[in-house]
């Protein structure tokens, strides 16, 4: 019966039109009257424009307008949303066009609108700019150095903020150590490569002064908002609709300057305009993630307990602050850093820093995977400095099962967790020491095993508003749902969040299903526009269900309390006598007096026979703000061989062991593992984002950035626990990041295990087959 | 300077007038307005674009329109027949083999060209005939029991 669709792998309600082609995503939409814009973007990485004439592309076949920077200036400056406190933070301005210099490869100067796209991009060729280059950096270490290129004025050094996170006596952590284990580790830059494009469609209504904009986005509701703030369109008469989006992974959080003179064009020309990003552009202008310098030290007492962790990171930002950048590496990275660790002391040190680069955003896990990996990786070195088991290491400075909270040094407060036990495990299903006794047999044959392991435990669940506030987020990170019963008992469903692709069409209509006893394939959810749906922040920081899906619980709740309500009157019995059950509200003591849901839906909407002052209809709405972030956690386990002769690395298998809470479709949990940890392992082996000294993009296309393929990779293990989150009405935590959480950190470990008997101490990602050889190489030179 | 061309795509005849360079996916997408063939990357690295150029897989972000002058195209919107999903298809549901569906319509029609080569792939088998297209969000994993379901199927038909 409906209780048990709740856990229950069923199909997803998304697929048939995804796999029939029917559904439609931006690019796919076309307005009668539609015209096409392309932006004309600097080929400079830092220049002063010094001319900018645009008559020939005027006048070239097919073309309506074009505007160069300067004349794109009814919108305001991009706004910055995560404005850091106590961190001196200088938010450079953002101009949507740059009318006097450029500041990265990609950085928009002009717009062409025309006819057809093809004609757009023709006459791209034909506006002229003269630049001036001025001198480029692309490091945030370089960049961060006294006497470096300037990107901004009044932003000395290039230093976008300075913050720090600490705790506990750390000058007596190190003062009291046994032993200090060092690193420098590189998160190199990474391009999130959601597999649709970026593309807007603006369509303005001039008689009613009203536009609607179809756009790839995560957050559809926080773009009206800076939409409006941008572009000066009142909010209420702006409509944003995310149709189908094509995968997002943190790079359509952001508001775009394309999408802002896009609908600027549609204004100015009172015509529906059309943008899609060729993915070359995606590659220049779609934000980056990572790019991170980080140099941390780790003390610790010869028995393996860890004392303190010291660092200092160097984040670089890209050309100009994105709209929630400055969030990612210090709140969702310093505030992480105690992992699922006991850890006394902490200090860390954040520059982020301008370069001369393409923005830097959110990225699956988004300064999770960054804190992740410096524990994990200071984990291991710690066990190889003490010559015990890496496993033991980590067990070893554990925090115990708690169910109901557990404070940090870095003052949060762990909502529930059982570490160890996960570990145990992990450990058992891949029977560890008979795998660790493989490996020593690969080595004596002249084989390198390797094998790496990464726990970790990740803030989701964004987040209760009032701290959202306290950290500076501009904007609240609470969730909404309406759910409309009709007459017939089907349910309609209205949520704030936005998916695109992670499947809550189906798992939502799960938990309405199991809590009210409907069929789930009555149950219909809607979202992505913001005329529909009620308000809600949006779909990142694996927060849907762990917010969204609480309000959406709470919601039915409401309307299942009002169910009780007319039952009682239609079967003339107290309410306090009203039970419900598999869909049925009955009398107690009377099973055989029941009304089902849809016999009460029925009456609410006819109104015949209703309780004394209670309202026709049943429906609920409900703003859900959480007292707690969730915190998810798991461990993962890769086991890697790398070949001598070639330093290629082939990864043999993978184990992901997560907890995140109970399940409410385990098949779409698995899925987001899986997604997760490739996303992972392709930062660890493949993926990063290469500038030469000019600021040129040298990986600018799917050519030359090397995307994780279905034939290197191997089926991927999955396991969990369910420790409930204590303050989630089902337990829920989120999964959407887990996977890539702990992967690359697993796989790096993992490598770096195999080539250890070689001397091999430390090896800069992507781990390709060059770099790994020559590091072999270099460690057996005498 | 524009060249007529005609091709069929799904069945049905589309007889357009077109400048020569225009790619055959924007044939199919704007002048045909059959919107299920995505457009991923441009530089045929994806996959997503792939379509069936009478009955064998090409990327139609690599070809002219004027190349397919007189084929038959099938889409992902063709594939289902008499309202019956292809087992491809079936089996992508069944198996979770789609999150987001942007790289699915090139996928499948990508391993449909695999089990018409090769009826009865192994795992390795279908990786290796995959390994041109794109995916983001799966991890291949699920795509890969799909193939798998698919093929048995087929096989048993």
């Amino acid at each position: 019966m409906a209780t048990s669709v709740f856990g229950s792998g069923i199909r997803r309600r998304e697929d048939p039109r995804l796999i029939t082609g029917a559904a439609a995503y931006t690019d796919d939409l076309s307005l009668p009257d539609m015209v096409h814009a392309a932006m004309l973007r600097s080929p400079h990485a830092h220049a002063r424009i010094t001319r900018i004439d645009s008559s020939r592309a005027k006048k070239a076949p097919g073309v309506i307008a074009v505007f160069t920077g300067a004349e794109i200036d009814a919108l305001q400056a991009m706004p910055c949303a995560w404005l850091l406190p106590n961190s001196n933070l200088k938010v450079a301005t953002y101009r949507c066009g740059a009318c006097d210099v450029v500041r990265y490869v990609g950085d928009i100067v002009g717009v062409v609108v025309a006819e057809t796209a093809y004609q757009a991009q023709d006459a791209l060729e034909l506006v002229d700019v003269d630049y001036e280059p001025l001198p480029v950096v692309t490091d945030p270490v370089s960049a961060n150095k006294p006497g470096a290129p300037q990107l901004h004025p009044d932003v000395p050094n290039n230093e976008a903020f300075h913050w720090t996170v600490g705790g506990g006596d750390i000058d007596a952590a190190f003062k009291n150590a046994e032993v200090v284990v060092k690193e420098r580790i590189v998160q190199q830059r990474l391009i999130p490569n959601a597999m649709e494009p970026r593309a807007a469609l603006a369509h303005w209504k001039g008689a009613s002064g009203e536009l609607t904009l179809w756009n790839t986005t995560q957050n559809p509701h926080i773009l009206r908002f800076l939409c409006s703030v941008v572009t000066g369109i009142s909010e209420d008469k702006l409509r944003v609709v995310a149709p189908e989006v094509g995968g997002g992974f943190g790079s359509k959080i952001a508001a775009y300057p394309a999408d802002f003179i896009t609908v600027f064009c549609a204004r100015k020309l009172n015509r529906p305009v059309k943008w899609t990003e060729s993915r070359r552009e995606n590659y220049q202008a779609t934000t980056h993630g990572r790019d991170h310098v980080q140099e941390i030290e780790l003390a610790a007492k010869k028995d393996g307990t860890i004392l303190g962790l010291r660092a200092t990171v160097w984040a670089g930002m890209g050309a100009y602050l994105s709209t929630a950048a400055p969030g990612i590496p210090t709140i969702l990275h310093g505030l992480m850093l105690s992992g699922v660790y006991n850890l006394p002391a902490l200090k860390e040190d954040v520059h982020g820093v301008y370069t001369n680069t393409t923005p830097v955003e959110a990225y699956r896990g988004a300064g999770r995977p960054e804190a992740t990996f410096m524990i994990e990786r200071m984990m291991e070195k710690l066990a190889a400095e003490l010559k015990m088991d890496p496993a033991q290491v980590r067990l070893k400075n554990m925090i115990p099962r708690f169910e109901n909270g557990h404070s940090v040094v870095t003052g949060l407060s762990y909502d529930s967790g059982d570490y160890p036990a996960g570990l145990k495990k992990l450990l058992d299903h891949v029977k560890y020491q008979e795998l660790r006794k493989e490996q020593d047999d690969a080595r004596k044959k002249g084989r390198y095993l390797g094998i790496g392991l990464a726990t970790y435990v990740e803030i989701c669940g964004l987040g209760p508003s009032q701290v959202a506030g306290a950290i500076g987020f501009q904007g609240g990170l609470w969730e909404s749902a309406i759910v409309r019963f009709h007459p017939t008992g089907k349910v309609h469903v209205f949520i704030g969040a936005s998916p695109h692709g992670q499947g809550e069409e189906t798992t939502f209509a799960q938990i309405v299903a199991s809590e009210i006893g409907v069929d789930v394939g009555d149950v219909k959810v809607f979202h992505g526009d913001t005329d529909v749906t009620p308000m809600g922040w949006g779909t990142y920081g694996s927060r849907t269900t762990a917010v969204g899906g609480a309000a959406l619980v709470l919601a039915t709740r409401k309307v299942k309390e009002k169910a009780k309500i007319i039952a009682a009157h239609l079967l003339e019995a107290a309410v306090e006598d009203i039970e419900y059950a598999d869909g049925k509200f009955s009398v107690k003591g009377s099973p055989g007096k029941a009304k089902t849901i849809q016999d009460i839906a029925l009456m609410a909407h006819v109104a015949w026979n209703m309780p004394k002052d209670v309202e026709a209809g049943l429906e609920a709405s409900m703003f859900y703000d959480p007292p707690n972030f969730t915190y998810p956690f798991g461990s993962h386990l890769a086991v890697v061989e790398v070949d001598a002769e070639t330093g290629q690395v082939d990864l043999k298998r993978y184990v992901a062991l997560d907890d995140c809470g109970p399940q409410i479709n385990p098949v779409i949990v698995e899925g987001q593992v899986h997604g997760g940890v490739v996303q992972g392992v392709g930062q660890a082996l493949w993926e990063e984002a290469v500038y030469d000294e000019n600021g040129q993009l040298l990986t600018g296309s799917m050519i030359d950035y090397a995307l994780p393929r279905a034939d290197l990779l191997p089926n991927i293990e999955v396991l969990s626990t369910v420790t409930p989150s204590p303050h989630h009405p089902l337990g829920l935590k989120g999964i959407g990041e887990a996977g890539t959480i702990a992967s690359t950190a697993a796989v790096y470990n993992a490598v770096l295990d195999a080539v250890a008997p070689l001397g091999v101490k430390t090896l800069q990602m992507p781990m390709t087959p060059e770099r790994v050889w020559r590091a072999m190489q270099q460690a057996q030179q005498p | 300077m524009k060249v007529p061309v005609t091709v069929t795509v799904n069945g049905r005849r589309y007889a357009r007038d077109v400048e020569p360079r225009l790619l055959l996916v924007h044939f199919i997408r704007d002048l045909g307005g059959i919107t299920g063939t995505k457009i991923g990357c441009d530089t045929s690295q994806c996959g997503a674009c792939t379509v069936l150029l009478d009955g064998v897989a090409v990327r139609s972000c690599t070809c002219l329109a004027v190349q397919a002058d007189g084929s038959a195209v099938t889409t992902i919107e063709g594939l289902a027949e008499n309202g019956k999903l292809h087992p491809l298809q079936e089996a992508f549901w069944d198996k979770h083999g789609l999150q987001c569906g942007f790289c699915t319509p090139g996928m499948i029609l990508a391993a449909h060209e695999l089990l018409r080569t090769k009826p009865k792939p192994s795992d390795e088998e279908i990786r290796a005939g995959l390994e041109g297209n794109m995916c983001r969000c799966t991890g291949y994993h699920n795509i890969v029991r799909s193939v798998r379901q698919a093929a048995g199927v087929m096989a048993g038909r």
